[in-house]
């Protein structure tokens, strides 16, 4: 689960991480009463308008702006709430559609007075998997795109491996404030920095955070500008008040419903839709789609219990998509009887009244000639196979016509 | 005698008297796996499904020496659960559990280091060695002992194999599901290199999937240890980058964890690689045939 930047900035100022200050709004007014408050516990004279969306990138599709006044806020936010904003990292790229911007985020201006003095560094903590332990990674080549920091200057990213069992040392945020060059008060600072990152990082059971910029401000302090926060879907319940930050306006809405039915749906821009139970089955079902000269209109998984309830809704999300000109169903019926299953597709198909499109449906394991022979004899116009091949080479004939 | 569990091992279940770890206890059973037992805290010294319940794994190794566990405990609960096995001296340890935090298998794999244990899993379907024994929740009747070894992060992918490993003539000698999670105990190059020393195996199947550098980390072990062919598919070759495809660890991070990328570096060090997960069976059966 993917956390908004402002809803990033108040878990890390729970575990005492020093943050850009800033308050969310979600129109013009209320950006407004932000900037005077803003002004009135910082001081700041300007203020930078930031849009909230899920995607990286906002500045260079025009979602983060300086505002230099009242007049400005009012300008800017007015011009960033509503927007279509359109991001390297959005939906289809900066030619895309982009993504709706509903809440603006108005922040401190922190790199004021004394620009030349300002040092934007990178830090993102997340768990290694080769390493099979949390690394936190960090560079002086912050404000960048990391990736290609990592490719041009690969010498310029270092990574400093935590011991799961001890955990983060202090030697450790000593080498990573040297490494960035720093002394005296922005040194001790940066010791801080680290130290409380990494407990926000294990306190909220997070896969990813990554600040950059981290700033390094004239009066030496160590503040995060902007941050990235993911956290394990698996842990949120252990954390119910993240757990509530879910923002389902951010994520594709047929995805969000499929999972309120136990389906595991991803929308892709193909022309074969499938139904299958198990993630890894289901990856290799869009392989085979792809073999058999279709592409795949999404991944799904319909986990252990493909009952007739559930087989309808999957066909009801699939077929929501008119790019759909076909859909494979592969069960491999282990503890689950394909007999079942297939009982369940002929209910649903029914309940539905007509499906114009083609149907394949492939089941194999416990009962599958029973099956095979339900669907056959259910007088549904549904293709049916046993065997994985049979199976490609029936969604071949059908997208040939 | 294959490799992790035949029909001589001890095997318990934790979660035992819980609905998942009763319907898959029982299932193990009829297949005529050695369950010694179970462990439920708090339900000690009853019986269930005839077989003795324990208040901890110690007692369990203490009373009928089990070696072996099969955990199908809630995820909040499993991270403590194979912690308990490995301390109390259990050798195999067969993690079921799907959606345990990884913050909890961080702790949990340098916990386990310290003991003489395996761990496989989690979120997996378990090991079976066809005749001798089933530890997991894989349908029994689709496997036939045989000479070819099975390694995979899914559930049903592995049963397709095996169906078509079964309806080309040849049968397992054990199939081994490592699991679709970030960190797994027992990874792929670990469950080749098993299956590669065991005199029992053939011919050895490894199915992979997107996310990760386990199947590299295994291909080149085959490429410098390799003395039996190996068929290789990955799954995934049509997943969009950056999105969780249902398994946890299934998540395209780079160019190196790619289907594709994973698919090149298996057929450079001398796997039959296939494009289609249709035919895992056919390759195995015509490199056995070449071999």
């Amino acid at each position: 689960m993917n956390l908004h930047e402002y809803q990033g900035k108040s878990l890390l100022k729970s575990f005492n991480v020093a943050i850009q200050e800033g308050i969310v709004a979600n129109n013009v007014d209320e950006a407004v009463a932000a900037y005077k408050q803003l002004q009135e516990e910082t001081g700041t004279e300007f203020a930078v308008i930031k849009a909230q969306i899920h995607a990286g990138g906002r500045g260079k599709g025009g979602g983060v702006k300086l505002a230099k006044n009242l007049d400005g806020i009012k300008e800017h936010a007015g011009n960033i709430i509503g927007m279509m904003l359109k991001t390297p990292q959005t939906p289809g790229g900066l030619n895309g559609e982009g993504k709706l911007v509903r809440k603006v985020l108005v922040a401190e201006d922190v790199y004021a007075p004394d620009f030349d003095a300002n040092k934007e560094f990178y830090v993102s903590i997340l768990m290694d998997r080769e390493k099979k332990c949390n690394v936190i990674i960090y560079s002086t080549e912050g404000g960048m795109d990391i990736e290609e920091v990592a490719e041009k200057t690969p010498h310029l990213l270092h990574k400093e491996y935590i011991d799961p069992e001890l955990g983060l040392q202090s030697f450790q945020t000593r080498k990573v404030a040297f490494n960035l060059g720093l002394s005296g008060k922005a040194f001790k600072e940066m010791t801080k920095f680290i130290a409380s990152l990494y407990k926000a990082f294990l306190g909220s059971d997070a896969s990813m955070f990554e600040i950059n910029p981290c700033l390094k401000t004239g009066d030496d302090r160590i503040l995060a500008v902007d941050c990235k926060v993911t956290l394990d879907d698996n842990a949120l319940y252990r954390h119910p008040n993240l757990a509530e930050m879910r923002d389902t306006d951010e994520e594709d809405p047929t995805e969000v419903e499929a999972k309120s039915f136990g389906l595991n749906y991803v929308k892709l821009d193909g022309n074969v839709g499938c139904m299958v139970n198990g993630a890894g089955l289901a990856m290799a079902t869009m392989d085979i789609i792809k073999l058999s000269g279709g592409e795949p209109a999404n991944f799904l998984d319909v986990g252990g219990t493909a009952d007739a309830a559930r087989v309808e809704q999957a066909f009801r999300i699939i077929l929501r998509d008119p790019n759909v000109k076909a859909i494979l169903i592969n069960i491999f019926g282990g503890i689950v009887r394909c007999d079942r299953v297939a009982q369940g597709v002929v209910d649903a198909y029914k309940n539905m009244g007509s499906i114009e499109v083609p149907i394949i449906v492939r089941l194999q394991g416990t009962n599958a000639d029973l099956a095979k022979k339900i669907i056959d004899e259910s007088g549904l116009a549904v293709h049916s196979a046993i065997l994985l091949q049979e199976a490609a080479d029936l969604v071949e004939k059908v997208l040939k016509g | 005698m294959a490799v992790l569990v035949n029909k001589d091992s001890k095997v318990i279940v934790q979660g035992f008297t819980g609905k998942e770890g009763t319907f898959h206890a029982e299932q193990m059973i009829e297949y005529g796996t050695n369950v010694v037992g179970g462990v439920t805290p708090g339900k000690g010294g009853n019986k269930h499904l005839d077989r003795p319940v324990f208040n901890t794994v110690s007692d369990a190794v203490e009373k009928v020496g089990a070696d072996t566990s099969v955990i199908f405990v809630p995820p909040p609960f499993a991270a403590d659960a194979i912690m308990e096995a490995a301390a109390a001296g259990i050798k195999v340890i067969i993690c079921i559990t799907e959606g345990i935090p990884v913050q909890d298998m961080v702790k949990v794999k340098a916990y386990i280091e310290d003991y003489d244990c395996r761990l496989v899993g989690p979120n997996c379907p378990g090991v079976i060695t066809p005749g001798g024994a089933k530890c997991g929740i894989m349908p029994g009747f689709i496997h036939n002992p045989g000479k070819i070894g099975i390694v995979s992060r899914s559930g049903t992918l592995t049963y397709e194999a095996v169906d078509q490993v079964t309806k080309a003539g040849l049968g397992q000698s054990t199939c081994i599901g490592i699991g679709g999670d970030p960190i797994v105990g027992t990874t792929t190059k670990d469950a080749v290199e098993l299956l590669m020393n065991d005199p029992e195996t053939d011919g050895i199947i490894m199915i992979g999937e997107i996310g990760g550098s386990m199947e590299a980390d295994a291909a080149h072990y085959v490429k410098e240890f390799g003395t039996k062919p190996v068929v290789g598919f990955i799954a995934g070759q049509t997943a969009p980058k950056g999105r969780t495809m249902g398994h946890a660890g299934a998540i395209i991070g780079g160019a190196d964890d790619t289907a594709e990328a994973k698919m090149k570096i298996m057929a450079e060090c001398g796997i039959h690689v296939v494009n289609s997960p249709a035919q895992i069976g056919a390759t195995m059966l015509e490199a056995m045939k070449m071999n």
